[in-house]
């Protein structure tokens, strides 16, 4: 119930922000989901959908940090290395 | 498929468990408190990749395995009226109540159907005027927003033959109410992402200031769940206590502001009764005073009666991180999927669940 995976944005129907809703591609499967509580929401967009809501989006930017700091720790454990 | 794969990344993984190891000096008990990362932490193995004295312990985040005897009593009681449409998320039919449980209700003619979201339930509702259209309202601040959604509508609609039975449950109570039991063993928290996706993190910082622990807001992949442990232990190894966001490419500080607003304007914070751990104050939602018309359990005049547990399933320990699952004697042997006692092993993202799906041998071969 509280797992979910994000999906991408692939059309968006409706204009009453209440009742506006997206087909969400998860990886191949193609789902129905409110777009309620995601106003910014636009096509291309990944979000995080829950029993039929998408309740936030993915930010790019943001997911890349944990990949920036293991990158990091290469460099300065090369960077040791090299002092050794 | 984009924002999974690269998080379950097997060498990256192991670079981030290196590190968790390298910063490591002391034992250290840090509690996953969310079902779905207890699932994850058992199916991917995370828990061996760590340093032998970091202790993992399962939290009561599997809504499911709360969600008391006596709701789940009252659901079997509507759900076997003739003119009733109940309807629940797939998770709940096999659960336990103290006599049967939704599957055998069904199998009995009760009309119990499976819906994927609660607006389902309200279409059958539209669609179905001279039945009694019911949805079983579970889960944490996760499904709140998508339950919420499910009255607002049905009440614009005027649909009189749609309610609720309702007991959602919070999780920064419950927290509380583990940091506040003298047991407690847990000195760092991860805290469940999609619940801070919708509610934000604010609510944490009293708690981690009071009890002096770290709490991490943690995502569901396996490279989240060694990041948010390898956060929490660098804030216990230095000292700090501190709430921080590895799940910010989800979860912002203030979280999903329109889903809070129609939670606050469909609900009321109540006390609710945990299965397995007793009531927490304030730590549930029900239907507030302008939506009390959509309440089942008054619309079918139910009474709250109080039942026991079965005496062998330690269920609420296991929920309290007192205990793991294979330590309870019945585990794996007259315990099943198939034939569960406690709520824990029926859901998905209940902790016996996990350990009977992905770790049953280990403890089988070793019994
Ligand atoms: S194994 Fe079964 S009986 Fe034992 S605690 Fe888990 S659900 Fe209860």
């Amino acid at each position: 119930m509280c797992l979910a995976i994000p999906g991408k944005v692939v059309s968006i129907s409706g204009d009453d922000p209440l009742t506006r809703m997206g087909k969400i591609n998860f990886g191949g499967i193609v789902k129905e989901a409110s777009l309620a509580y995601v106003p910014e929401v636009i096509i291309g967009d990944y979000v995080i959908v829950h029993v039929g809501f998408a309740l936030s989006k993915v930010d790019e930017a943001e997911a890349q940090k944990v990949f920036e700091y293991l990158k990091q720790m290469d460099e300065l454990g090369d960077l040791t290395e090299g002092e050794k | 498929m984009k924002f999974l794969d690269e998080y379950r990344d097997g060498d990256l993984a192991q670079k981030l468990a290196a590190e968790i190891h390298r910063v490591t000096t002391q034992p250290w008990t840090i509690m996953e408190v969310c079902g779905g990362q207890t699932h994850a932490i058992v199916k991917f193995g995370i828990d061996e990749l760590l340093p032998k004295h970091i202790t993992l312990i399962h939290g009561p985040g599997c809504p499911v395995c709360v969600t008391p005897l006596e709701v789940i009593d009252q659901a079997l009681e509507i759900a076997a009226q003739p003119e009733v449409i109940f309807t629940s998320f797939g998770d709940m039919l096999r659960v336990p109540g103290s006599t049967t449980d939704l599957l055998s209700v069904k199998a009995k003619g009760g009309d119990v159907r499976i819906v994927y979201s609660p607006l389902d339930a309200v279409k059958l509702a539209a669609e179905n005027p001279l039945r009694e259209v019911v949805f079983f309202g579970v889960g944490f601040e996760t499904t709140a927003p998508a339950t919420a959604m499910a009255v607002y509508q049905a009440a614009q609609k005027k649909l009189t033959n749609f309610s609720l039975l309702i007991s959602h449950v919070l999780v920064p109570p419950a927290i509380e109410a583990l940091m506040s039991s003298p047991n407690c063993r847990v000195q760092g928290f991860l805290a469940a992402g999609h619940v801070c996706a919708v509610m934000g993190y604010e609510e944490y910082f009293p708690l981690a200031k009071k009890y002096r622990v770290p709490i991490v807001v943690t995502g569901f992949e396996p490279l989240d769940i060694l990041h948010g442990i390898l956060l929490t232990v660098q804030q216990l190894e230095s000292g700090r206590a501190e709430v921080e966001n590895q799940y910010a490419r989800a979860v912002s500080r203030a979280g999903n502001q329109p889903a809070q607003d129609l939670i606050k304007k469909v609900f009321t914070v109540v006390p609710r009764k945990w299965r397995g751990i007793g009531e927490i104050p304030q730590s549930g939602l029900g239907l507030g005073a302008a939506y009390a018309a959509f309440d089942a359990a008054k619309k079918f005049k139910l009474t709250d009666h109080r039942v026991e547990e079965p005496a062998e399933c330690i269920a609420g320990l296991i929920l309290q991180g007192l205990k793991k699952p294979h330590e309870c004697p019945a585990f794996g042997t007259r315990c099943t999927p198939e034939h569960p006692f406690g709520a824990t092993m029926v859901s998905s993202e209940g902790a016996c669940a996990a350990y009977y799906r992905y770790r049953r041998h280990e403890f089988t071969n070793a019994k």
